[in-house]
């Protein structure tokens, strides 16, 4: 290879890497910072981290974003992989028609399913935004689909005879269920969960069309606040990017070292 | 306890026919209806015949078409790079092309924003570049995956067959490897496409005043205009079928010059 191909070889993945690093890193950067804006050269202080974690609004909404995440991608996991487990069994057509079902939130544009969502319950059905129904149900239907087809290629991959031996060996449906199905599934079933749980935080528009007025999740809430003109929540903001950006390195690493682990069993295996 | 493993997927059918099914039939209802129950295709023809929902359409489609361009022609390469290395951690690197997905896409934005402002001094002047950018940062990783998982996945061996028979290392990429990429493009732009016609939030976060396709929905969200906001759904619901029937026959049409080749 040549030298001058070899340099653009690696050149072009490190300018799309900046592009992609430089705002969140910089940013991180000027969290450590008194500075309201980036580019004036300031002293260094905790100041934003401080108030990221006393001040109640800030506490409230990041704590509000993820209970509203653990829920809906419980609820999520437990529907969608019924569903999974009922559909792959069910006839040729009711499985097929689920499916196509399911396609819907996950091709349609979530302005249009956070919309559609709220004139169903609020405006047709009465249904008040405050008792958070429209909220937790639009997370789910956002997130269950994703469950659903994390768990359906683990069905596939499965020994079909594995529940009926189960059976003929005295195992009732349930603990057939319990005992074979799911931990088959499982590894479906966490990456479903994780799925949902991502979709949940990252979500802006389903939450803006079904959540109580005086609730926020952390889109929400950073959208409302870069209109607004509050510095010190603008920056504190900042801090709280800068601890996303680590807890999402600390997964990744996590992540890759224990599928290393298992890789690396496999092989010993 | 007695239950058949069917009965299961009871309670997701029901789910989805309450909560995915139901949403669209009554988006149907309103958007053909006015204010007082009664049938009318007013809402659809005024969609049309209005210059402004027009211009807001002709915008939005110059904003989803130059980022779906921009992301292309910046995760193409990459992707390809990455794919064809011969580095052991290339999964590795591909994750961390891949990590911003993770973080909260208005915090990103926030952070694009801040370095924009301080380049351009001010936003309000170029906010059509602005927007394209914005999109273009938040969506890339999901151009660049796609690519990548199908690159990756390519037979080395018929790019080598290629070069065997006499193509010089650019025509066998332009005969032989773009060609079979073409539905790791096809997965990218339809995961680019729709989420710059429709994202606002981008738009309005670096602070950039016209309306996109998404917009609409929430200015009339806001003015509890169910009806025209439920049109405005439905056309983008029109634009996303005609979408996925364009990108399904894309692949498919793949699959058979895939089949062709060999």
């Amino acid at each position: 290879m040549s030298m001058s191909r070899k340099i653009v070889r690696a050149a072009v993945p490190a300018l799309a890497l900046l592009f992609l690093y430089v705002p969140i890193l910089l940013l991180a950067l000027y969290s450590f910072t008194d500075a309201t804006q980036i580019g004036a050269i300031r002293s260094f202080t905790f100041k934003n981290y401080v108030t990221l974690f006393t001040t109640e609004e800030l506490r409230n909404m990041i704590v509000g974003t993820i209970l509203l995440a653990l829920a809906s991608a419980l609820l999520a996991t437990i529907l969608g992989t019924l569903g999974a487990i009922g559909s792959f069994y069910s006839k040729k057509r009711t499985s097929s028609l689920i499916d196509t079902v399911n396609q819907i939130p996950v091709i349609n544009a979530d302005v249009v399913t956070g919309f559609s969502l709220c004139i169903l319950l609020v405006v047709v059905f009465g249904v008040s935004k405050e008792t958070y129904i429209p909220l937790l149900i639009g997370h789910v239907t956002l997130s269950a689909p994703f469950v659903y087809l994390s768990v359906i290629p683990k069905l596939k991959q499965m020994d079909s005879s594995l529940y009926e031996a189960a059976l003929d060996l005295g195992a009732t449906p349930g603990q057939a269920l319990f005992r074979v199905v799911i931990p088959q599934v499982f590894s479906g079933m966490i990456s479903g969960f994780s799925l949902a749980i991502t979709l949940s935080l990252d979500d802006y528009f389903i939450a803006t069309y079904t959540k109580p007025a005086m609730f926020d999740t952390i889109s929400t809430y950073v959208v409302n606040a870069t209109k607004g003109s509050q510095t010190s929540i603008k920056t504190a903001l900042w801090a709280l990017s800068t601890l996303i950006f680590l807890l999402v390195i600390v997964i990744v690493i996590v992540m890759n070292v224990s599928s290393g682990r298992t890789a690396k069993e496999e092989r010993v295996k | 306890m007695r239950f058949s493993r069917k009965t299961l997927g009871i309670p997701y059918g029901v789910f989805l026919t309450l909560f995915v099914v139901a949403p669209l039939l009554v988006l149907f209802y309103y958007a053909f209806t006015n204010g007082q129950g009664q049938f009318t295709v007013k809402n659809l023809t005024d969609f049309f015949t209005d210059p402004n929902t027009m211009g807001t359409l002709v915008y939005s489609l110059a904003i989803a078409l130059t980022t779906t361009a921009l992301c292309l022609l910046i995760a193409y390469p990459v992707a390809y790079i990455l794919a064809t290395s011969r580095l052991k951690a290339k999964s590795v690197i591909i994750m961390i092309f891949v990590m911003p997905m993770w973080i909260n896409f208005s915090l990103r934005i926030t952070a694009l924003k801040e370095i924009l402002t301080a380049i351009e001094g001010n936003l309000a002047y170029y906010p059509f570049l602005n927007s394209v950018l914005g999109m273009t940062y938040d969506f890339l990783p999901f151009m660049i995956l796609p690519i990548y998982n199908t690159i990756v996945k390519l037979d080395v061996s018929l790019n080598e067959a290629a070069r065997d028979l006499g193509a010089d290392g650019r025509r066998a990429f332009l005969r032989v490897t773009l060609p079979l990429s073409v539905p790791g493009i096809v997965s990218g732009i339809s995961m680019v496409f729709l989420p710059a016609m429709t994202n606002y939030v981008v738009l309005d976060m670096l602070y950039n005043s016209t309306y996109i396709m998404g917009s609409l929905i929430g200015s009339y969200f806001s003015a509890y205009n169910w009806h025209g906001g439920s049109m405005i759904a439905l056309v983008l619901l029109g634009f996303i079928c005609l979408f996925t029937l364009l990108a399904d026959g894309g692949e498919d049409e793949n699959a058979r010059t895939g089949g062709a080749l060999l």
